[in-house]
């Protein structure tokens, strides 16, 4: 809402040196957000001074029309200066607005006498634009209601301060002048009259016509409807330039007198008003649902396809509006319009907002009815406005039709020392009183509570928003200023501090990052273009997507099941901008569909008076996909550097391997590693990783298809867990090891194995065939060549052995050895080289 | 060598007489200066101190001897040896720490020629941003509560006091899972995890939850669909707007430095009331800018104050809601944008670099506490 200071002016008598910054301040204090305050025609400096044109010379043999205008300023401004004007669309006589030589207009253009089409233009005839008033550069500016000589810069609104306020959803009433007014008032402490509620004079209404018949279909619709009529208004009657100039002020545009002065109405008192030429109407206006009327036409040109719980504005011939909303074409005033039947109604506000919603629809009176208009205002706005029609466009008037449901206000039991309860300071009842009376309420005393100290407070029609006691506590607070209330620590019990998942995914991200791998956190939006590049097969489980019904991008409509393509596409990004080694991780959610389809979810929709039962909340949660943390990571390039200590090492599926353990390890848990096949993964050099026998993730090299098709690095490599899985599975309370201070024993031994043999599971067999006195067993090479025989490869363990409590004896060596090599043999067929 | 003197021949033996020895022990200590390092020493030791050396050799001499003289001479080449032993040791010593120094010169490299081996890594400074304003909290007794993303309607908003045609759900656009009448969306803020603490604890909640959040806004310089916001909920008896400023104040503190204030501003949010803008005082000017157009603020665009975030007590109808009587309990709740709270405190001007992934933004951060 644009607020013009002067038109405010009109409402409160504030003192002249108040600056429009200055009210700005309270506003701000008392909750309303001014975001800025413009000067208009900030900029201008010097004299502009109205002018008559006494004479007109249309020059000839230019490229576009130019006039050469003698315009009398008056004797006290050079009396008639000659002044040469681009513009055509003023006569001799008319007044406009001249800027003289050593004026200054926005923008810094400097006004001086200078020579122009042949003649000496001393002074300018000016536009809208030009003073930054306006943007309509059509014409310069013809005044009515003026006089030669006269400070056109008073009667132009120059130097009106604007206040730029943005209305938050409780605060309807602040979309008017009125509504600002007050508040402003209050915050200055000056006394504030309502004049919005002054009868307005109206003549008698003329009896050769007869008002125009309405009515309501249900109270769901409206709980007020009026219709005010005048006819033999005059269509050609132009705008006052100060009811233009507010409208401009407000950000509006000017259109005809029947539509400026509703809207002039509607900005002033904050009452949305619509006019209708009755020639166009067809029976009875009434307000009713919109049922199985199909489609009509708005103003703005736009076919609209009604639903049966729109509301509508009709006559016999079908709709005519969507009601609160936008009139129709076919009812609109036109130019020849001379019977004038103006709407004024209160409209159910979460009715105008459904419809509003649904037509993606929003006009000055759909925000001020969604926000809530006040309840009784309507004819009183409507009888402004036909006052403004009558002394503007002149007419008869002819009277007014109503349709009202009985109105209730609103009243609050307040417990008088809830405010300073809430606020945490001492607030006496009295102020409590004086405040929520400054809003607008009556205080009484509510004897029914059987307390002195308790209030009845009848709530004003303008402020729908105030409903329970909290929000009346917010009024008195408000009006207090926030900045008195005190700055104080609750004492608080201890808390038990960071659960172990929260525990180990920061562990996980400060180990990732401390062994050189950069986290990112990518947009959890794929689609099918990403799981195909990564050659996920249909029946995998994560293309069990959840799609989102409206999605930023339509290539990209579900929410992740894997982090691996937004890793991939940071990966791509990173290498575009010439990062050449990349190593990223990511610590999020991914989702997949719940095994039950979650149809009609809106039915599931607790009552909110109450706890929801616990069958009412796992049904909501029944609707939520699956959705739990996974790590991974996207490794390429170099892990260590090349340079002149030698060659460098590149991430290979081994690194991808061990840091996922790495990862494990970070929650306690020992992960197994064996072969899989899982995509985007080579098929050969994927590693599945488990523990407990759950699979956690996988980890090796991608696919060089995927790559090839994503245009990466090749041999990049990556690892995926679900770490929700894998905090289930972390171990709390480690046991302690047995530490031996016997020594240790060194025995190595190589092994010949097909192929296909793992040496997990090799070194598995060494393990359990060695026995207890086994400590720790490591792969220390693997060769495959001409010394061993095709199709097989020898791999060669460090075996550390050592007792619990003594020296091993060579016998104990060997038949340590000899038993695991045994093992080995009859588990893997492996063969002692 | 000379056979024992069995005979007690009164002859004397010249390598014994102390002239002799004194030019050997002389000989040896000219030797002992002159060894350049241990390697010269050792041949030295074999020549002057060895088995073969002149001293030995004269001292084998002394069994020659007549008993009268034997305890004299042996005196004498007692000293002799032992000035020439100590001479070694001594020189010895000097050339060890010699050579130890000559060696770790030799070894001296240029240390400046390191390079990154190691890749060097990073955690996003907003995940380091919300566990930075999580722990300012879990330090008072808070605990840190979390909730889906993908979350149903009704947390998001009905239990929040935004009913199916409030206006507050015109103001956020909204991503709907599946379809608009599913049930599900992706959460519009942080603010459903109030009722789920209130849900799923029991009174007093003092929790603080950080997380993503979803709305539909094109991702630019200053908006982005994906988001953070950190949320605080307190709720116990007593609890008064004060406790809300005073745990904003110490908020600001920890996180802008010492005696920084917190403004509040009335505001709107259907899921408290009374509501509040939280406003910061500006870290860098402290205000100062505001009077003083010579020296303008980039932080707080010289207005001296930053918006932060949004709060409020908490709605008595969200407290119903959740089953909490509030004749007996009352609460506060507040919410910031996380990647707000980074862009001004650590001078970030474009959203995209906190949603692109490019390393070396991250870089920078990296591992900062
Ligand atoms: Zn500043």
């Amino acid at each position: 809402m644009r607020v013009s200071m002067t038109w405010v002016r009109d409402w409160v008598e504030l003192p002249a040196d108040i600056s429009g910054r200055e009210v700005a301040e309270r506003l701000i204090a008392a909750g309303l957000e001014v975001e800025s305050v413009e000067t208009v025609g900030a900029g201008l400096d010097g004299d502009l001074t109205v002018g008559r044109v006494v004479d007109i010379e249309e020059l000839t043999g230019f490229k576009k029309p130019i006039r050469w205008c003698q315009v009398d300023l008056g004797p006290d401004h050079g009396g008639v200066r000659g002044i040469v004007c681009g513009a055509s669309n003023f006569i001799v006589d008319d007044h406009v607005a001249v800027a003289i030589p050593g004026t200054q207009l926005p923008g810094g253009f400097l006004i001086a006498a200078r020579e122009t089409y042949g003649h000496i233009s001393d002074g300018m005839i000016c536009s809208e634009r030009e003073l930054g008033l306006g943007d309509d550069h059509a014409g310069i500016m013809v005044l009515s209601n003026t006089e030669t000589g006269v400070d056109a810069k008073a009667l132009l609104g120059i130097g009106d301060e604007i206040l730029d306020i943005a209305v938050t959803p409780d605060r309807g009433y602040a979309l008017s002048i009125r509504g600002v007014a007050r508040e402003v008032a209050t915050a200055f402490g000056i006394d504030f009259h309502d004049r919005a509620m002054d009868l307005v004079d109206l003549p008698a209404p003329a009896v050769d016509a007869m008002p125009w018949p309405c009515d309501v279909d249900d109270a769901r619709i409206a709980e007020l409807f009026t219709l005010r009529r005048v006819v033999g208004f005059n269509p050609a009657a132009h705008t006052p330039a100060w009811i233009r100039r507010r409208i401009n002020s407000a950000g509006m545009r000017p259109v005809s007198l029947a539509v400026d002065v509703t809207n002039y109405v509607m900005l002033e008192t904050g009452q949305p008003l619509h006019a209708f030429d009755g020639a166009k109407l067809r029976g009875a206006v009434r307000a009713s649902w919109a049922g199985s009327h199909g489609s009509f036409t708005t103003l703005d040109h736009v076919k609209r396809t009604l639903q049966p719980d729109d509301i509508v504005i009709r006559d016999d011939s079908g709709p005519l509006g969507l009601a609160g909303i936008m009139g129709g074409l076919t009812s609109e005033i036109g130019a020849e319009s001379t019977d004038i039947v103006l709407e004024a109604a209160w409209f159910v506000s979460s009715t105008v907002a459904k419809s509003a919603r649904r037509h993606r629809l929003s006009s000055e009176a759909s925000r001020r009815f969604e926000r809530g208009v006040d309840r009784v205002l309507a004819p009183y706005a409507s009888a402004r406005a036909a006052q403004l029609l009558l002394a503007y466009g002149g007419g008869s008037y002819v009277g007014l039709t109503a349709w009202e449901s009985p109105y209730e206000p609103t009243v609050i039991s307040l417990a008088g020392q809830l405010p300073a309860r809430t606020g945490g300071l001492p607030i006496e009842s009295s102020v409590v009183k004086e405040r929520l009376e400054a809003v607008g309420c009556e205080v009484g005393d509510n004897a029914t509570e059987g307390s002195a100290d308790n209030f009845a407070v009848v709530v004003p029609p303008w402020r729908p928003d105030l409903i329970d006691p909290a929000d009346l506590v917010e009024e008195v607070l408000r009006l207090g200023g926030y900045d008195v209330l005190p700055s104080v620590l609750p004492v608080i019990s201890a808390g038990r501090g960071l659960t172990a998942a929260q525990r180990i995914r920061r562990r996980v991200g400060i180990s990732l990052a401390g062994i050189g791998v950069t986290d990112v956190l990518t947009y959890p939006f794929i689609g099918d273009v990403d799981l195909d590049a990564c050659l996920i097969a249909s029946e995998d489980s994560r293309r069990r997507s959840v799609v989102l019904a409206n999605p930023i991008n339509d290539e990209q409509p579900f929410l992740r099941s894997t982090l691996i393509p937004g890793l991939l596409g940071v990966l791509r990004r990173n290498t575009a901008r010439g990062v050449e080694h990349v190593a990223v991780s990511e610590i999020g959610r991914v989702f997949t569909a719940a095994q039950q389809i979650s149809d009609g979810g809106v039915g599931i929709r607790p009552s909110v008076s109450r706890r929801p039962s616990q069958e009412e909340v796992s049904a909501l949660e029944s609707l939520l996909p699956i959705q739990p943390y996974h790590v991974a990571a996207v490794l390429s390039g170099e892990r260590m550097r090349s340079g002149w200590w030698g060659s460098g090492q590149d991430y290979i599926w081994a690194d991808a391997i061990e840091i996922a353990t790495m990862v494990g390890r970070e929650a306690g848990v020992s992960l197994s590693v064996e072969a899989s096949q899982y995509a985007p993964w080579h098929p050969g050099r994927t590693a599945a990783l488990s523990a407990d026998g759950h699979t956690i993730g996988y980890a090796g090299e991608i696919d060089p298809r995927v790559l090839g098709r994503l245009g990466l690095p090749p041999r990049t490599c990556a690892f995926e867990l679900d770490l929700s899985r894998l905090t289930d599975l972390a171990t709390m309370v480690q046991p302690a090891p047995q530490i031996s201070s016997a020594p240790v024993a060194k025995e190595d031994l190589a092994l010949v194995v097909d192929h296909e043999v793992a040496a997990s599971d090799v070194a598995a067999a060494i393990r359990d065939g060695g026995g207890v006195l086994v400590e720790s067993v490591r792969l220390f090479d693997v060769y495959a060549g001409p010394q061993v025989p095709a199709g097989k490869r020898s791999l060669a363990f460090a075996l550390r052995l050592r007792a619990e409590d003594r020296t091993l004896t060579a016998e104990e060596i060997t038949r340590v050895r000899n038993d695991a090599i045994a093992a080995a043999e009859q588990r893997c067929g492996a063969v002692l080289r | 060598m000379s056979a024992p003197n069995r005979s007690y021949d009164p002859v004397g033996v010249a390598s014994l007489e102390p002239q002799a020895v004194q030019e050997c022990v002389d000989a040896a200590l000219v030797a002992i200066a002159g060894a350049i390092d241990l390697e010269a020493l050792k041949q030295v030791r074999l020549e002057h101190s060895g088995d073969k050396s002149p001293l030995a050799l004269a001292n084998r001499e002394i069994g020659a001897l007549p008993p009268a003289a034997k305890a004299e001479v042996g005196k004498r080449m007692g000293l002799a040896r032992a000035q020439v032993k100590d001479a070694l040791l001594a020189r010895e010593a000097e050339l060890t720490v010699e050579n130890d120094l000559r060696i770790l010169r030799d070894e001296t490299v240029d240390v400046t020629m390191t390079a990154e081996r190691m890749g060097v890594g990073g955690r996003h400074p907003l995940t380091t941003m919300m566990e930075r304003m999580s722990e300012v909290f879990v330090q008072m007794g808070y605990e840190i509560a979390e909730g889906p993303e993908a979350e149903a309607e009704w947390f998001n908003f009905d239990a929040l006091n935004i009913g199916p045609d409030h206006p507050a759900r015109t103001m956020q656009d909204t991503f709907f899972v599946d379809s608009v009448d599913s049930g599900v969306v992706l959460r519009t803020q942080t603010s459903p995890i109030q009722m789920r603490a209130l849900l799923e604890r029991s009174l007093p909640v003092y929790v603080v939850a950080p997380g993503r959040v979803y709305r539909t806004d094109e991702l630019d310089a200053t908006h982005t669909p994906v988001f953070h916001q950190i949320e605080g909920i307190a709720v116990d008896e007593g609890i008064t707007m004060a406790h809300l400023k005073g745990t904003l104040d110490h908020l600001a503190t920890m996180m802008f430095g010492t005696g920084i204030k917190t403004r509040l501003r009335p505001s709107y949010f259907p899921f408290t009331e009374p509501s509040a803008e939280i406003d910061v005082e500006c870290f860098v000017c402290r205000g100062s800018s505001v009077e003083d157009p010579s020296s303008p603020c980039r932080t707080c665009g010289s207005e001296g104050w930053i918006e932060w975030g949004g709060c409020g007590m908490v709605n008595p109808r969200v407290l119903i809601a959740a089953g909490v009587d509030p004749e007996r309990y009352s609460g506060f709740a507040f919410g910031m944008g996380v990647e707000r709270t980074l862009m001004f405190r650590h001078g970030v001007t474009d959203m995209r670099d906190m949603v692109e992934g490019d390393v070396r933004f991250t870089q920078a951060f990296g591992l900062e506490v």
